[in-house]
């Protein structure tokens, strides 16, 4: 029978769920990390052994962990013990610094700040990381201050892909709330040079050369927050998703706004209809179904929780426009939580099982597309970011 | 012997329980303590001095002997004490946030 595994990252540690494919009965472990913010955790599809873990803290900096046996034991890849003579180890798979190198970087220009001056471009975090579908050596990271790394010999090092940051538009991008952050990184399964990352609040963007450079792929987004509400770059984009069967479909959680793209990114058009509010940060599509998408909708930008205290979360079965509440075994009064970017996610078995995380630190989860809920951790710290494997 | 005291999150991450013990060569500075430090246990590196600058993070603090060693110049020789082992280097994660 198959299992599911969630992987959960808090703002006080890292937790792994577990559960056969009748997803009633779960175990948890953890904290793994304790006491240290986990942005994310993330399993290689080419290996569901190997998981990939960022490990961060404003007073200690950087971190990444990887494990090989499923989440039992962690390492830090480059944080052995220096066995051979003469060899200096140099934590290089802490080490994400942004190629200024004449050869193949991009200077280390500046950014737009909150107010509207030029701010230098510092590294603060990671906040997803991206296994490559195919190695599970290969894992791009998508980091704080706006940036996109890759390393190639499993989280060993890392090395920036600097066509994205040195877009010529990069003076434009601004952080967001949460600051300027890489959070999105969507590898298409029928092209290897493609792939897509979200910047808030810089927008979405696009590779067809493996990442060497980049297109700004906004147009049709609308923010009234920004000077020019139609601009090239300046959207706060909060989520992408995708369906692996139809990689050129995607949907969007804007600050406000739920978008959809028949090309790719080209075009994109509002699908928000009838939700309550389209202001939300997680979005996601069924597994077997690619025009069933899921949101979460949060009243404001000024107030992350619920509409009338009321955790619901929204399904449309027509890839937008056309939402029903999904309400039965949540919360349906006094729920003042939110749920993050990154926090929700699907499983792929028969029953398409969805999970999203709060920050009041509830993971919910249903195994029948959304029917019906029941939390299946509570009481966590604030959860920063929900995966799911389905292992055999 | 010099002796260090890591704050917790740093003592969980280089999985040491209590005092790390190093030995380190005259001159006994800011800078030849971290350094020996990092390479017995390399998953610290970035987590006190930051990875390109090698300044100390700003949310860290530097103590030994009663004394705030911080703002010192990294290669000024530490407190005799340090050196002799008799004393150790306080890593202090300053109190800030929750």
């Amino acid at each position: 029978m198959s299992r599911v595994r969630v992987l959960v990252g808090t703002k006080k540690g890292a937790f792994i769920l577990s559960s056969d494919g009748k997803r009633k009965e779960w175990q948890i472990s953890g904290p793994l990390f304790a006491g240290w913010e986990i942005y994310h955790v993330k399993g290689s599809p080419a290996d569901p052994n190997r998981l990939y873990a960022s490990q961060s803290s404003a007073w200690f900096g950087q971190v990444i962990q990887r494990s090989s046996d499923g989440g039992k034991t962690w390492e830090t890849p480059d944080g052995g013990p220096v066995i051979e003579p003469g060899r200096m180890s140099q934590g290089e798979s802490n080490k994400f610094v942004y190629d200024v190198s004449p050869e193949s970087g991009k200077p280390l220009t500046t950014h737009q700040w909150y107010d509207g001056t030029q701010h230098p471009w510092e590294f603060k975090r990671v906040w997803h990381l991206e296994p490559s579908l195919a190695d599970p050596d290969i894992v791009y990271a998508g980091v704080e201050d706006a940036a996109l790394f890759r390393s190639a010999d499993g989280g060993l090092s890392w090395q920036e892909l600097p066509g994205l940051r040195g877009h010529e538009t990069g003076a434009k991008w601004a952080p967001g709330a949460g600051g300027m952050c890489l959070h999105t990184i969507l590898l298409d399964p029928s092209n290897p040079q493609r792939m897509f990352v979200a910047i808030s609040s810089a927008g979405a963007f696009r590779t067809d050369d493996g990442g060497k450079s980049w297109l700004p792929i906004n147009r049709g987004l609308r923010s009234q927050y920004i000077p020019d509400p139609a601009a090239e770059v300046g959207h706060c984009v909060h989520r992408i998703a995708m369906h692996p069967s139809r990689p050129g479909v995607l949907f969007m959680q804007k600050h406000w706004d739920v978008m959809r793209s028949d090309d790719a990114g080209d075009s994109w058009r509002e699908v928000s209809g009838n939700l309550p509010t389209d202001f939300g940060f997680a979005i996601d599509v069924h597994a077997h179904e690619p025009e069933t998408i899921y949101v979460v909708p949060i009243k404001s930008d000024s107030e992350h929780f619920p509409v009338d205290g009321k955790l619901r979360v929204y399904r449309s079965r027509s890839g937008g426009t056309e939402w029903e509440e999904l309400s039965k075994g949540l919360p349906a009064k006094d729920s003042y939580v939110n749920v993050l970017r990154d926090a929700m996610a699907v499983d792929r078995l028969d029953s398409c099982g969805i999970y999203f995380g709060t920050t009041g630190g509830q993971i919910y989860a249903s195994a029948n597309s959304g029917d019906h809920w029941a939390p299946i951790a509570e009481h966590l710290p604030a959860v920063l970011s929900v995966e799911v494997q389905t292992l055999p | 012997m010099i002796r260090v005291v890591l704050p917790a999150h740093l003592r969980s991450l280089a999985k040491v329980q209590g005092e790390v013990e190093l030995e380190v060569e005259d001159p006994v500075t800011q800078r030849s303590v971290l350094d020996a430090l990092e390479a017995r246990y390399p998953m610290l590196a970035g987590t006190i001095r930051a990875h390109v600058t090698r300044e100390r993070r700003p949310l860290l603090r530097f103590f030994a002997c009663g004394e705030d060693l911080s703002l010192e110049a990294p290669d000024a020789l530490l407190p005799a004490a340090v050196a002799s082992g008799a004393e150790p280097l306080l890593i202090v994660g300053a109190i800030a946030g929750g």
